[in-house]
Order: C-alpha cells, then sequence, then structure tokens
C-alpha cells in the first residue's frame, strides 16, 4: 500500500500552517502506511556559501553539541536545530565538502538531505505518532512531500523509510514495487551512484539522482522512469521549487490531485486532501497515467 | 435489470407511515460509517426511505451492502467501494468517486455526479451505474450483468472480460478497450485509442440502436444514438474455441 501526500503553498496563510496542514494529511493516510513515516519540508533558504544538512543518529543521546563545534572550527557555521532523532545543521562549505567531512569524520551519521532548503524527516514508528514526535505542526514551508509506509520488500528500519534523498534539495516518495532494482542498482553503482540499503525506492532515487546528473531537467527524468523501471509506482518528487508526480502507465497504485486559488495537492486518497482549507470547493482530478504533472513557485507566481 | 434480486425487506415509497417527503440525515462528522451502514442494513418497514447523508470527506465503504429500495444522497466526494454490492437501493453521489464504486452491483441505480476512480462498476451483476463525469482504468472490469453509462471518457482496459451487461461511453475510450470481452456491449461515441485482444466494432442493428437509446435514456445522457460505434467480443480466443472443451 503506502501513502504519498504532497502540498504547494500558494499563499502565506498556507506557508505558515503547512506544516499543521501536511501533519493532517500523514494522519489521514496513517492506515495504509503505519509502519514509517517521513517528510522532505522545504523552508528557510541557507545563507549565501552555506548548506542545511539533516542527519539522523540512532544514538538517543548523539553529540549534536560536540558535531557542532567541530563543524564551527573545521568547516564555518554549524548552527543546528534538533527534532526527534534528526538534527538540522547549517554548514558555512559546499554540499560536496560538507558530505566527504562527514562521510570520513562520523560515518555513524546518516546524512538525511542536504541542499539550501531541503530538511528530510523520518522515523520507523506509526505516522500520528511521527507528526506529534517531530512537532511538525509548528513548521512553515513553502512546500512539502510525505509518505507512510507500508513494507512489502525490504526492512522496517528508519532508514528504510521515504522520503529518499536524490541529490541537493531532490527528494522522492514511492507508492508501488519494483521489480527491476537490484539488476539496476547494480548498473547505477557502476556510475558511481551510491547506495545505503537494499530499498527499490533508493534505486529509482538513484536513477534520478544519475539521470539529472547527465544533464536532464526534472521532467525528462521522470519520463525516462517509464522506460528503465519495471514496477508498480506513484511517484512524488520534490525539488527546490516545487514538486512533480508520476504514475506508471497501468496505473495501479491511486493518486488524486487538487488545486485552489491557496494551494497544489496530491495524496494517495482525496481523504487526505478533503482536510484541506477550501478542499470543497479545490478542482479535483486523477492524475493520468504516464504523464509528468510539476508544479514550480515560478510558474505559479 | 436485477430481475434476479429478491427484497429482504420491502419498503415502497409513500407506503407505511412515513412520508416519501421525510429525510434521514447522517452527518459524518459526528457518526461512524460502521454506525451508518449498520443502521442502513437494519432497516425494517416504516423506516426512512431517503436518506442524506453529509461530510462524507472521501470516507471509504460508504452505504455498502444495502438491501431495500431506499434512495441514499451522499453530499460530497468519496473513497473506495462506495455503494458496493448494492441491491434495490439508489444512491448518489454529489461528488466524485475513489476506486471501485458500486463493486459488484446486484440491481436498484448507482448515479454519481464527478468523476470516478478506477474499477469502477467491477464486476457488477445487475443494476445501473451512471457516471456523470469520467471514470479512469478498467471501468467495467468482469461485469456480468450491469448496465454503465459513462458521461464523459474513460480509461484503459475499460470492460476487460466483460462478460454481460452493457457499457456506454459518451466521450473517448483509454487503450485496450474490451480486453478479453466475452458477451457485454460496448457503444463509444467518442475516439477509441486502441482496442485490447479479440475486441472489435461491430454493425449497429436497429436492435442496438433501441438499447443503447433506453440505456441513454436510463442514464439521463442526451446524446444521440447514431453517433455511438458498438464493440464486442470476435470470440476468436482460446476459451471461445469449442475443440478445446475436450481438453478438460
Amino acid at each position: 500500500m503506502c501513502g504519498i501526500a504532497g502540498l504547494f503553498s500558494k499563499s502565506t496563510d498556507v506557508e505558515e500552517r503547512l506544516g499543521a496542514h501536511l501533519s493532517a494529511m500523514l494522519s489521514q493516510l496513517a492506515d495504509r502506511g503505519p509502519d514509517s513515516a517521513g517528510v522532505a519540508l522545504y523552508r528557510d533558504p541557507a545563507p549565501l556559501g552555506s548548506c542545511k544538512v539533516s542527519l539522523f543518529s540512532d544514538d538517543a543521546d548523539a553529540p549534536w553539541a560536540h558535531l557542532s563545534a567541530e563543524l564551527a572550527t573545521e568547516l564555518g557555521g554549524g548552527d543546528y536545530e534538533v527534532r526527534a532523532s534528526h538534527a538540522l545543521f547549517v554548514v558555512a562549505a559546499e554540499p560536496a565538502q560538507v558530505q566527504g567531512w562527514l562521510r570520513e569524520r562520523h560515518p555513524e551519521l546518516r546524512v538525511m538531505s542536504i541542499g539550501d532548503r531541503i530538511e528530510i524527516y523520518k522515523e520507523a514508528v506509526d505516522p500520528r505518532d511521527f507528526v506529534e514526535r517531530f512537532e511538525l505542526a509548528d513548521v512553515s514551508a513553502t512546500h512539502a512531500l510525505g509518505h507512510t509506509r507500508m513494507a512489502t520488500e525490504s526492512r522496517v528500519t528508519t532508514q528504510h523509510s521515504h522520503p529518499f534523498s536524490t541529490g541537493l534539495d531532490l527528494c522522492l516518495v514511492h507508492n508501488g514495487s519494483l521489480s527491476n532494482h537490484n539488476r539496476l542498482r547494480m548498473e547505477l553503482r557502476r556510475r558511481g551512484i551510491e547506495f545505503q540499503t537494499d530499498n527499490d525506492t533508493e534505486v529509482a532515487a538513484g536513477y534520478l539522482t544519475w539521470r539529472l546528473s547527465q544533464g536532464d531537467d526534472i521532467e525528462t527524468a521522470l519520463r525516462a522512469c517509464l522506460d528503465d523501471l519495471d514496477g508498480f509506482y506513484t511517484f512524488a518528487v520534490g525539488t527546490a521549487d516545487g514538486f512533480a508526480v508520476l504514475r506508471d502507465p497501468i496505473a495501479c497504485k491511486p493518486a488524486v490531485m487538487a488545486e485552489c486559488d491557496d494551494w497544489v495537492a496530491m495524496a494517495s486518497e482525496y481523504r487526505a486532501i478533503a482536510v484541506l482549507p477550501g478542499a470543497d470547493e479545490a478542482e479535483l482530478w486523477e492524475p493520468e497515467p504516464g504523464r509528468v504533472y510539476s508544479w514550480e513557485r515560478a510558474k505559479v507566481a | 435489470m436485477g430481475a434476479r434480486a429478491g427484497p429482504r425487506v420491502f419498503l415502497g415509497a409513500g407506503e407505511g407511515s412515513v412520508s416519501a417527503a421525510a429525510v434521514e440525515s447522517v452527518d459524518l462528522a459526528n457518526t461512524s460509517v460502521r454506525d451508518l451502514n449498520q443502521r442502513l442494513h437494519d432497516l425494517e418497514s416504516g423506516d426512512p426511505t431517503h436518506w442524506r447523508i453529509s461530510n462524507p470527506n472521501g470516507a471509504h465503504a460508504l452505504a455498502v451492502g444495502l438491501d431495500a429500495e431506499i434512495e441514499v444522497e451522499i453530499e460530497g466526494h468519496v473513497g473506495y467501494y462506495c455503494a458496493g454490492m448494492n441491491k434495490l437501493a439508489t444512491v448518489r453521489v454529489d461528488g466524485n468517486c475513489g476506486t471501485g464504486v458500486a463493486e459488484n452491483i446486484m440491481s436498484g441505480s448507482v448515479i454519481v455526479a464527478g468523476d470516478a476512480s478506477q474499477s469502477a462498476g467491477a464486476s457488477g451483476r445487475g443494476g445501473l451505474l451512471v457516471i456523470r463525469g469520467s471514470a479512469s482504468a478498467r471501468c467495467g472490469i468482469s461485469m456480468k450483468g450491469v448496465d454503465i453509462v459513462v458521461h464523459g471518457s474513460v480509461g484503459h482496459v475499460a470492460g476487460f472480460m466483460a462478460q454481460r451487461g452493457s457499457l456506454v461511453v459518451c466521450g473517448d475510450a483509454g487503450q485496450d478497450l474490451g480486453d478479453s470481452i466475452y458477451e457485454t456491449r460496448i457503444y463509444v461515441r467518442g475516439q477509441v485509442a486502441s482496442l485490447g485482444a479479440d475486441c472489435v466494432e461491430k454493425e449497429m442493428a436497429d436492435e442496438h440502436r433501441a438499447e443503447l437509446a433506453s440505456l441513454l435514456e436510463a442514464g439521463e445522457a442526451s446524446f444521440d444514438p447514431g453517433e455511438f460505434r458498438r464493440y464486442g467480443s470476435a470470440r476468436r480466443l482460446y476459451n471461445f474455441n469449442v475443440d478445446h472443451a475436450g481438453e478438460y
């Protein structure tokens, strides 16, 4: 099963309360995916020359203050905010430099996302507990994606949860299952893409990362999925400026989209959209199979 | 339509002590779906025959398993399997439907004001399903006697393995229409993206025009039957070949 939610604000009211709206959406999708939950929030751009890094530690007493002091001395910046098992750091260095430093000095930490605006939080808990534990109701954001997971093909851990980062400011959530992920993972590894788990969705994320590194834009990269990915999927991809949605050509996995003056939303089911203000009056439709839908701030403004 | 379905409780409109105008309102903001469905299943003679459901908010399994001559209006969008297994009742949805509206309908009518998601009317055995908007993939999959009238278009693989009944599409049909179809008659007014295995266009005879006219009337779709083409089974697949009968 699994549940997907995406919300894109077109008004400051919705932007200020986006975390609360996304929490309500995820709670509606809890019984589609009670194993784990996760979100990618797009908010608070990092200052010029800095980047934001979402880190996960499975150590309940993770020494975040110590890490902050280390980062301040060696790379610059190091301001951080703890959110349950995760911490978001702002580091005054290039993303690649930060990633290299973390890999060498703190291999015990998982980099969940890195970029100018993105923050990924995820945990192997019930979605209703997740939104409480991560205090999402108080968060503002321009747009966000969320996922509730019912695991089918790999373990239930925080690392196996969605969203999966697919590069700077990019992430993927997935409802479905891929059948050619093992072979595709091997091919992508040969091309230099790294994988942290045996999860099928991470392969789709890695595939998008690779296509984008070859110069594709997000829409072209998604269209290429139609040829190269075998299986069932509804994908939602988050970018620095918006999000995109693609369903496989057979369209086994559900998706509903809605748009009104204040927001654009997508979800696995309408009941997750019904909780948004003005849902009754929103234009509502089911995305067609094999067609890429996308929203960007520039296009909407 | 639905001649085999016998009424468990007879609740003729206007009979008994309840006037036809009496409407029982149920607000799903403060009633569970289970309680609503239980009340609809437990109806006895003299109970309300007209129900109005508010705040469905995409809830699943609304008005499922009805077995009485009542009218149920749902004010808003519904989730999966709305009016599934319907017998005798008339269910009107003033909104869109999720997966499997009127799945396995036996008799009665289900009328959707908006769009329906995939598998609308799946495996329906009788009765009438009307979708005033469009239906997405697999509309009428394995239908076994239901009549389906879609005012808009249908997605891919509509009428897959359809066995009996009629599917009327006033707009366009997606890929693989009528794949592996048996005896269902499919009428399409617009374009057909492609026909599925063993589905072919067939002659529109007077009997078909007459059937289509009555279906369009029942479905309140004001189109000229002359604008439609008919599709059905070529009966060339393995299961239609009598020479295979002795293999079992």
